[in-house]
Parts: C-alpha cells; sequence; structure tokens
C-alpha cells in the first residue's frame, strides 16, 4: 500500500490541495480523483462550459533523429508502432500504439510532428516501459528525451477555446489535431487541440514552473472548473475512448480493439510500408480473415451501472460467459448506463440482446454504437 | 434518538420497528448516487447482511443490516430518484424499516456523539 508520502506529486499538487481535490493514488502519482463540486456535476460541467483536468503523470517523450531529418524519426518509430508516422505533416497529430511480438497492444499514445522531432504522450503506467521500449528500439537512429517533470492540462468543452484564446488567440485558428507551440501569458507552452473527453479542447504542455500560474490563471475564468480523474473516466467513456489497461492491454489485439482505423493503409497489406512492426503477421492477418472477438458499446437496458469485469452469457439462465465488460458506469450526459466490452464477433452487431451478470442476477444489455455521446471535436 | 453503526449506517428507532438510512458522512464519501437496490419486504436479515446496494458515478457500496430484522417497508422513491441520499440523507433518504428481532440490540449501538467522536 502506497502512502501518499511514497507518491509522485506534479507540479500541479499544491493547488489540488488547494482546491479541497478528493486525491488517490494513480500510476504512483497523488492524483484529483474529485474537487468539492462532485463526479457528477464535474462530468456535466465539462460537456457545458470547460474543464481543467491535470495529467502531468503522463508521459512525455522527445525523438529526434540523430541525422536531422525527422523522417528517420519517424520510419524508427514505426518499427515498433503499425502506424503511419511518415504519413503525420508537420504541425498535424496522431493517435498511436504500440504493439507486442504476440500482436497485444503494449500502450495507446498520442504522436506530434513538430517540424525538426517527434513529440510523444504516453500512459503514465506505461511510460517507463515505453521509454525503454523506444531506447532499445530506436537508439542507433535517433535521439531520445524523456520529458516526466513537465506540466500536462487538458481543457476541454465547448468553452475551452474561449477561454484559451483570451491568453492565446492563436489557439482559435487551430484544427483538431493541430500542434503548435504557443505563448500563453508569456508562457511557452506546446498545445494541441485534442482531448480525450470527446469533447473540442487542448492539451498543453508547460515547463514544471509555468504549469501551477497557468492553471490558475485558466481557472481564474469562471467557465472553467477544475476536473479530477472520475469524470475524466465516465467522459471517456462515454466518447468510447479507450482506457489501455482496461479496455485494451497486452491480450488485445487492434483488430479486436476495434481499432483498425489507427492502422493507415501505409502499413497494411499492399501498403508502401506494410507490416514491420512487433506482431504484423497476425495483426494484418486479422485484417483479412477478421478477429474471434470485438470491443463493443454496451446499453444496459436498467438503471443499475453494469461495470467492469462483469460477465456477459447469451441467455438469461445457465451457459457460459461469451463476453467481459471492460469499463462501465453511469454516463451523467447520457443519462443513463453506459459499458464497452469484449463480444464474440459473430454477437457484435448493434443492437445484439446479450444479459449481464451482476451480483447474481442476469440483466438485460445490448451491444450499442460508439460513442454514447457525440464528439464535438473542431474538424 | 438516533442510532448508529461503524459501517454508517443511522437508526430512529419506534417501538420494535427502526428506520434505516446512511449518514450524511457516508452519503458524501459515496459521491452522486445514481442506483439503489433495495431488498424486498419480507425478507430477513442478520446483522451485517447485505441489505441494499448503492452505485455512485465510479463505484458499488454495500448497505448492512445493523441489527437482525425482517424488511417491513422499503423506500421506493430513492430507487427513483437516488439523488435523495445525498441530499436528505436522514430524511426522505431513507431506505427501509425493520422490524427488529430483539428491540435491546440496539443499545449496543452508538449514539450521535460517539459516532461523530468516531467519524473524526
Amino acid at each position: 500500500m502506497n502512502t501518499s508520502a511514497d507518491l509522485l506529486k506534479t507540479p500541479l499538487h499544491s493547488l489540488h490541495l488547494e482546491l479541497g481535490a478528493r486525491m488517490m493514488a494513480f500510476a504512483g502519482y497523488d492524483m484529483p480523483v474529485q474537487y468539492p463540486m462532485g463526479v457528477m456535476k464535474e462530468h456535466l460541467h465539462t460537456r457545458a462550459e470547460a474543464g481543467l483536468f491535470d495529467v502531468s503523470h503522463m508521459g512525455q517523450i522527445l525523438i529526434r533523429a540523430k541525422s536531422g531529418d525527422i523522417r528517420d524519426a519517424a520510419l524508427a518509430l514505426e518499427s515498433v508502432t503499425p502506424v503511419d508516422v511518415a504519413g503525420v505533416a508537420p504541425g498535424r497529430q496522431r493517435y498511436g500504439l504500440f504493439t507486442n511480438e504476440a500482436g497485444g497492444l503494449s500502450d495507446d499514445f498520442m504522436v506530434a510532428n513538430r517540424g525538426d522531432h517527434l513529440y510523444l504522450v504516453v500512459n503514465a503506467a506505461c511510460k517507463h516501459e515505453d521509454l525503454a521500449r523506444l531506447q532499445a528500439a530506436l537508439s542507433d537512429s535517433c535521439e531520445i528525451e524523456a520529458q516526466f517533470d513537465r506540466g500536462l492540462m487538458a481543457l476541454q468543452g465547448p468553452e475551452a477555446e474561449s477561454a484559451l484564446a483570451a491568453y492565446a488567440p492563436e489557439a482559435e485558428d487551430m484544427r483538431f489535431m493541430d500542434v503548435r507551440e504557443l505563448s500563453i501569458a508569456g508562457a511557452r507552452a506546446i498545445v494541441s487541440r485534442s482531448g480525450y473527453s470527446g469533447e473540442d479542447g487542448y492539451e498543453i504542455s508547460l515547463d514544471a514552473d509555468d504549469t501551477d500560474r497557468i492553471a490558475r490563471l485558466l481557472l481564474s475564468d469562471e467557465r472553467v472548473a477544475p476536473i479530477g480523474l472520475g469524470a475524466r473516466d465516465s467522459l471517456r467513456l462515454e466518447a468510447g475512448l479507450c482506457l489501455y489497461g482496461n479496455d485494451i492491454d497486452e491480450t488485445t489485439t487492434p483488430v479486436e480493439a476495434n481499432l483498425k482505423w489507427a492502422i493507415q493503409k501505409a502499413r497494411r497489406k499492399g501498403g508502401e510500408r506494410e507490416g514491420g512492426f512487433p506482431g504484423a503477421e497476425r495483426i494484418l492477418g486479422q485484417f483479412e480473415t477478421g478477429a474471434e472477438r470485438t470491443r463493443v458499446g454496451l446499453q444496459p437496458a436498467g438503471k443499475a451501472p453494469v461495470r467492469a469485469g462483469v460477465e456477459l452469457f447469451e441467455s438469461d439462465t445457465g451457459g457460459t460467459p461469451v463476453g467481459v465488460v471492460t469499463s462501465g458506469g453511469f454516463g451523467p450526459s447520457a443519462g443513463n448506463p453506459v459499458a464497452m466490452g469484449y463480444v464474440p464477433t459473430a454477437l457484435s452487431a448493434t443492437g445484439t440482446q446479450l444479459y449481464a451478470e451482476v451480483r447474481g442476477k442476469r440483466l438485460e444489455i445490448a451491444v450499442a454504437a460508439l460513442p454514447f455521446v457525440q464528439s464535438t471535436y473542431k474538424r | 434518538m438516533l442510532k448508529f453503526t461503524e459501517d454508517h449506517e443511522w437508526l430512529k428507532i419506534e417501538g420494535d420497528v427502526a428506520t434505516v438510512g446512511i449518514t450524511e458522512h457516508a452519503a458524501e464519501q459515496l459521491g452522486d448516487l445514481v442506483f439503489v437496490e433495495l431488498p424486498d419486504a419480507g425478507s430477513t436479515f442478520d446483522k451485517g447482511g447485505d441489505a441494499a446496494t448503492v452505485e455512485s458515478v465510479k463505484a458499488a457500496s454495500d448497505v448492512y443490516c445493523p441489527l437482525a430484522g425482517e424488511i417491513v417497508e422499503v423506500n421506493q422513491a430513492i430507487v427513483d430518484d437516488p439523488s435523495l441520499v445525498n441530499s436528505d440523507p436522514t430524511g426522505a433518504g431513507w431506505f427501509f424499516k425493520l422490524k427488529l428481532a430483539n428491540v435491546s440490540d440496539a443499545d449496543a449501538l452508538m449514539d450521535e456523539t460517539a459516532y461523530q467522536a468516531m467519524i473524526g
């Protein structure tokens, strides 16, 4: 058991305590799970106005080609990811996946082309492993710089644009997945128009020393509220976005995880840079033959939340489980329980009726289209 | 007079029937409730039995039967609107009425002063 003294602190730790956050251990950090407003109101506030999330626990990594040509860095990164990195234009960002030899997923991440280097944001719990993977695979041709002490905030919601533009007017011109260096009230920030809530918004990377000041500045706007990990989880679930460790892990392939869209044509069979990533044979094989199981949205019929780990059945009595819920809870914007999980591909059509066993009772649950709440990205 | 358990239930005892709910402290710790499952009237529980389930946005928690007895009435209002438990935990947010097997068992429970001391 970690005591709070053993836990790492982000540059916003003292601000969280000042704001009255309830803290919890998360990926080795002492993080805010909720503020006095509470998870429900934080979630709804983000969808209605804007929420500010501390995501400084996530890992930021820079990759520079020793040749000085970013294409060499992109091609080197393609040896550990099925994503078309070389096709990411300068100033743009793309969702990425690290795969293992069995075709499973070792992490998911964001990768940006910053002109002369690649900028990655990886999950907190995986960041040291990701760094080691990159060093092992890319060190011959690239310099790899971990920036694990930098601050990272997400500003999400319909008012995010005008709240940020008050200090950095150029933020208005950015489209979904654009990445730029902006000056925010004198602080040099790397800003991407992205996030993980299904809302329009930004991720803002800052020097640790600037993070607290900029967070307070953004929070001084009455439309911006601090939001904890609790609402971050319900927001991303409603948006149909995977949580690494829950919905995707070392045992799930990109095809099973319904993430085929994250593998562009250039890396698929017949593409100009086909394969060449760990697990390529299995993953590309599944593109042709299909996978036996698929990640789907799940809509419980009743009011009872159906949570991660709950088993799914084909009938209301007996039988063996055919699938499992990997994320589930109440969707404050959806107004009802929402879930996602894995089912046999033969049972993955929207509307397919299944049963979830909750506290010994079989509850009706139907395969549902994702996302549960329409995303509002500025494309 | 209200009695309290270490598991954060309160009891209001009238004759041999106790009205049972969860404390304001417990409601606050659980956060916004979105689902409540209550026992059937007529069912019986031992002290500490799993009598009800409450779920917040994030997690499910059990509500224990504070003393042995038979459920004689449940509060459908909190099933229809779980937020009543957060807004009025010791009033409209009550859970069930329990006919006590032994009224004298209640003597061993905490009074309000002792409960407040326990939660600090």
